[in-house]
C-alpha cells in the first residue's frame, strides 16, 4: 500500500523567529514594575493597593467596553490594559479618591489608545495622557501629598471620597522633594531620595527599585537604552550647568536625578515603543529633548515636576523626528529620503 | 571603533538564530544511490532558461550536455545518469508551477560510472576561453541563489580584482554541507581557489568561515601550502555573514556602494561548493551533475549530509533518510531564513538546493499577528539600514511607489525583520510582493 504524502505547507520562509512576543515584552514592563509597585505598597499601605485597583479596572473596562465583542479575549491577553493602569496608579499620589483613579484609567485607554486605532497607532503615552486629565480636572487632588501611612491598614479617608466628592485631606500633608525645592528652596537626603523614603507618587518615591526593573527590561531587549540614558544624561549635565551659574537657586544633578517622576518617566514611559521614535539616532534626539524639557520645567515652570509634560511633548515630536533620523542605508551615501 | 572590528569580524545589525546545526554537522557526507526519475528544469539559475540539445527518446550518458546556455547569463545543463530523455516540456517545479524542464529515465542496468572528460590545461586558457568553460561546464553559484558563476568571473576591462573571497560562512541555521565540503575536500577547496584566482588575476584568496566552525579553520589551514596566498579569517556568528556583501563589510570594512557588485571594491566573491565545482572540472573533467545537500529538520528520520545526483526527487532523497517523521507540514528547499517551500516530494534537487529542511508544527504553527509597536527590533535587524516597519506598512496599503522611493530595492529579503518582530509581521513576505509588484508593473509599461 502507498503512504500518502504528507499535505504540505508554502509558509515563505523565514520559518523561524526569535522568542519574543508583544504580548510577552508587554508583560515584562509589568514584572519589571513589580519590585516598585511592592515599594508603594510597604510605603503607602491598603492605599497604594486602592488606586491600583480602581486604575487597572478603570483601563481595562475602557479596553472591553470599546473592543469588538470577538476581540474582546484578545484584548486582555495583550495586557497593555492592565500596563496602562498600573504605569498611571504609579503617578498618583497616594490620597487620590478611588473614582479619580478609575476615571483616569478610563481616559488612559479610551482617549490615550482606543481612539486612534488601538494599540500601536496612538500618538502620546496613554498613561500618562490619563495624569494628564486628571491633573486638568481634578489639580488640587492631583497635587496634595499625603505623608507615607502609618500603619499598612490605615487607609486615607480621601481615597474613599464617593463619586464627585473631593473629601477633605485628613491631617498633614507633606511636600514631595521637588515641592519643598521650588517653594521652600529645601534639599531631602540623597539617600532617601534613593531608597524612596519621601513623599511623591505611589511609583516615584524609589528610584533604586525603578532602575533595578530597567535592567531586567534591558536585559530581555525590551527598552532602547538609548532613551533612558540619554534623558538621564542629558539631565545631569544640563542641571550641572545651571548649578554653575547658581548652586543655591538651582537643584543638583544627583538630585534631579533621583527626585520626583524622572526615573518612572525615563525608564517606563518615555520607553514606550509606540510613542517613542523608532530609529536609534531619533532615541537620543528624544531622550536629549525629555531631558531638557524636564529641567526647564522644573525650574522655570509653574509646576514643581515637568516630566510627564516634557514626555507628552516629545510624543508629539516623534513622528517629525523618525522622519528625519532615518538610518544610512548600507552602499549609500548620507543623505537617504 | 576600528580597533574593536579586528576582534569581532563582522558587519553591523543581523539576528542570531539558533544554529540547530548539531542534528547533522558530524556526519561525513555520503553518496545517495541512484534512482529512476530525474528532472532538469531549464530554468534553475538566475537568467535565461537553457535550450534543450537533446529530443525525447535519445539516449544520453552521464555528464553529457542535455542544454546549452540560453544566453550569457544562462547556463549549460548535464545529464545527472545515463539514460533516456522521457520528455521534454512543462513539468512541476519547485513552487509548484509549470516550466519546461527535460525529464529522464535512468537506465536500471547502467553503471552509472562514466569517464570523466581529462582533466584541462587550465594555465593555459585565456580568460575568455576559461568563462566559456566555467558556462558550458554548467557551474553557478551553489549557496543557494544560482546566479551563473562565469557572469561574476567576467570582470569588465579596466577593473581589477585584489581579492578572491571564498564564502564559507554557511549563516544559514541547520545547513552543513558547506561546513562538511570544507572539512572533507579542502584540497579541491584550495585547488579551485587557485585556478579562480590566478585567472582573475587577484593577489590573495580570503576564506570567511563562521567562527562556528573552528575544525573547518583548522583542516584547511593544515592543507595550505607555505608561500600560497591564502588567508582563512574567522567571522563572527551572525545572520547574514554569508550574504555576500556583509561578508565583504566584515572581512575588509567596506561597504559595496548600492546598485554595484562586490567587483566595484575589487572583491569576488565565490561560496564553497561553486569552487570545489570548478576544481573538479578543470582538474577531474567533472561538469556540474550532483551536489552536497543537506537533510535536516525535526521531521526527517535520520538527518544525513548527501552528495545528490542533480534532478533527484526529493522524495527519494528523504526516503534515504529514512523517510518523514509523522507531523510533517513543510519542506523548504535551501535554508529556513531565505529558502523556498516546496510544493510537493516530486520537486526535484537543483543546483541552487543546499539542504531539504523538513519542518513540523512547531516552526510552521500560525503565528498570531499583533498591531506593529514600533518597536524597532527590525530596524536593529536589517544588514542595509533599512525600515522595515515602515515597509510594512506601506506596503499593506499599497503604496509600492513609496517603497522603491525608500530603497525597497536594497533589500536583500534576508529575513532578519520578521525574525526579529514580536508582532510576528510578515515583513519581509510584504516587501517581496511589493518588490514583484514593482517589478512585473515595470514589464507590463514596456
Amino acid at each position: 500500500m502507498k503512504k500518502r504524502d504528507p499535505d504540505l505547507l508554502l509558509f515563505h520562509a523565514p520559518l523561524l523567529r526569535q522568542g519574543m512576543t508583544t504580548p510577552k515584552a508587554m508583560r515584562d514592563v509589568i514584572y519589571a514594575l513589580l519590585p516598585a509597585t511592592g515599594a508603594a505598597l510597604w510605603f503607602f499601605g491598603l492605599s497604594a493597593v486602592l488606586i491600583i485597583v480602581s486604575c487597572i479596572a478603570g483601563a481595562v473596562l475602557a479596553e472591553l467596553a470599546f473592543a469588538k465583542r470577538e476581540q474582546r479575549g484578545e484584548t486582555l491577553r495583550d495586557a497593555t490594559g492592565v500596563l496602562t493602569g498600573l504605569l498611571l496608579a504609579l503617578t498618583l499620589p497616594p490620597g487620590l479618591p478611588m473614582w479619580m483613579a478609575f476615571l483616569g484609567g478610563f481616559v488612559a485607554i479610551s482617549l490615550g489608545k482606543v481612539i486612534w486605532g488601538g494599540l500601536g497607532h496612538n500618538l502620546f503615552n496613554p498613561a500618562l495622557l490619563g495624569r494628564a486629565f486628571l491633573l486638568a480636572t481634578f489639580p488640587i487632588a492631583m497635587t496634595t501629598w499625603v505623608p507615607a501611612a502609618g500603619g499598612f491598614f490605615d487607609i486615607h479617608a480621601s481615597n474613599l471620597a464617593l463619586p464627585f466628592m473631593q473629601a477633605q485631606v485628613d491631617g498633614v500633608t507633606s511636600a514631595t522633594p521637588l515641592g519643598m525645592m521650588k517653594f521652600e528652596q529645601e534639599v531631602t537626603p540623597l539617600a532617601n531620595l534613593v531608597f524612596g523614603r519621601t513623599g511623591g507618587s505611589l511609583g516615584e518615591t524609589s528610584g533604586l527599585l525603578l532602575l533595578l526593573g530597567g535592567v531586567y527590561l534591558w536585559l530581555r531587549r525590551d527598552l532602547d537604552w538609548r532613551i533612558p540614558v540619554s534623558i538621564l544624561l542629558s539631565v545631569v549635565v544640563f542641571s550641572a550647568v545651571l548649578t554653575l551659574f547658581d548652586g543655591e537657586r538651582f537643584p543638583s544633578p544627583l538630585f534631579s536625578l533621583f527626585s520626583g517622576g524622572l526615573m518612572l518617566g525615563a525608564l517606563y514611559m518615555a520607553t514606550d515603543p509606540v510613542t517613542s521614535p523608532v530609529t536609534p539616532k531619533g532615541a537620543w534626539v528624544f531622550g536629549i529633548g525629555v531631558g531638557v524639557l524636564v529641567i526647564l520645567i522644573r525650574v522655570f515652570g509653574g509646576l514643581p515636576e515637568g516630566v510627564m509634560y516634557a514626555i507628552l511633548l516629545m510624543n508629539a515630536a516623534t513622528p517629525l523626528i523618525d522622519r528625519y533620523t532615518q538610518p544610512r542605508v548600507f552602499g549609500r551615501g548620507a543623505k537617504s529620503p | 571603533m576600528r580597533p574593536l572590528r579586528l576582534f569581532r569580524r563582522s558587519f553591523e545589525h543581523g539576528v542570531h538564530p539558533a544554529h540547530h546545526k548539531s542534528q547533522t554537522e558530524d556526519l561525513e557526507i555520503q553518496r545517495v544511490p541512484f534512482g529512476k526519475d530525474y528532472v532538469m528544469p531549464l530554468g534553475q539559475h538566475i537568467g535565461v532558461p537553457s535550450q534543450p540539445v537533446v529530443a525525447e527518446g535519445d539516449a544520453v550518458r552521464r555528464g553529457q550536455v542535455i542544454a546549452e546556455p540560453g544566453g550569457f547569463v544562462s547556463s549549460a545543463l548535464h545529464s545527472p545518469v545515463t539514460g533516456t530523455i522521457r520528455e521534454i516540456g512543462n513539468l512541476r517545479g519547485v513552487d509548484g508551477r509549470f516550466a519546461p524542464a527535460i525529464a529522464i529515465e535512468a537506465d536500471a542496468f547502467a553503471t552509472q560510472r562514466v569517464k570523466p572528460d581529462p582533466a584541462m590545461d587550465w594555465e593555459s586558457l585565456s580568460l575568455e576561453e576559461f568563462i566559456d568553460a566555467v558556462q558550458m561546464a554548467g557551474i553557478v553559484g551553489m549557496g543557494g541563489a544560482a546566479f551563473p558563476s562565469h557572469v561574476k568571473l567576467s570582470v569588465p576591462d579596466g577593473t581589477r580584482i585584489r581579492h578572491l573571497l571564498i564564502n564559507g560562512a554557511e549563516c544559514e541555521p541547520y545547513l552543513t554541507n558547506d561546513h562538511r565540503l570544507m572539512l572533507e575536500r579542502p584540497e579541491a577547496l584550495l585547488e579551485g581557489a587557485e585556478i579562480v584566482r590566478r585567472k582573475l588575476g587577484a593577489e590573495e584568496t580570503i576564506i570567511g568561515v563562521e567562527a562556528n566552525k573552528p575544525d573547518a579553520i583548522e583542516v584547511i589551514r593544515e592543507h595550505l601550502q607555505p608561500g600560497q596566498p591564502v588567508r582563512v579569517v574567522p567571522l563572527k556568528v551572525k545572520y547574514p555573514q554569508g550574504a555576500e556583501k556583509m561578508m565583504i563589510k566584515s572581512v575588509f570594512d567596506k561597504e559595496v556602494p548600492a546598485g554595484q557588485l562586490p567587483r566595484d571594491v575589487e572583491v569576488n566573491v565565490n561560496n564553497v561548493g561553486t569552487i570545489v565545482a570548478i576544481a573538479d572540472y578543470f582538474l577531474r573533467g567533472m561538469p556540474l551533475i550532483e551536489r552536497v545537500v543537506t537533510v535536516a529538520g525535526p521531521g526527517v528520520t535520520y538527518p544525513a549530509n548527501l552528495i545528490v545526483p542533480l534532478g533527484t526527487p526529493v522524495r527519494d532523497v528523504v526516503r534515504f533518510c529514512g523517510g518523514l517523521k509523522g507531523g510533517t507540514r513543510e519542506i523548504i528547499m535551501g535554508g529556513p531564513m531565505m529558502g523556498r517551500p516546496i510544493a510537493s516530494l516530486d520537486v526535484p534537487v537543483l543546483k541552487g538546493c543546499s539542504g531539504v529542511l523538513v519542518f513540523t508544527e512547531e516552526q510552521t504553527a500560525r503565528r498570531k499577528e499583533y498591531p506593529c509597536i514600533r518597536c524597532g527590533r527590525c530596524l536593529e535587524a536589517c544588514p542595509y539600514f533599512l525600515n522595515p516597519s515602515r515597509f510594512a506598512r506601506l506596503a499593506r496599503a499599497r503604496m509600492f511607489d513609496e517603497m522603491k522611493a525608500h530603497h525597497v530595492f536594497d533589500c536583500v529579503e534576508c529575513g532578519c525583520c520578521t525574525f526579529a518582530c514580536p508582532s510576528n509581521i510578515p515583513i519581509v513576505q510584504l516587501i517581496r510582493t511589493a518588490k514583484d509588484d514593482l517589478t512585473h508593473r515595470k514589464e507590463s509599461d514596456a
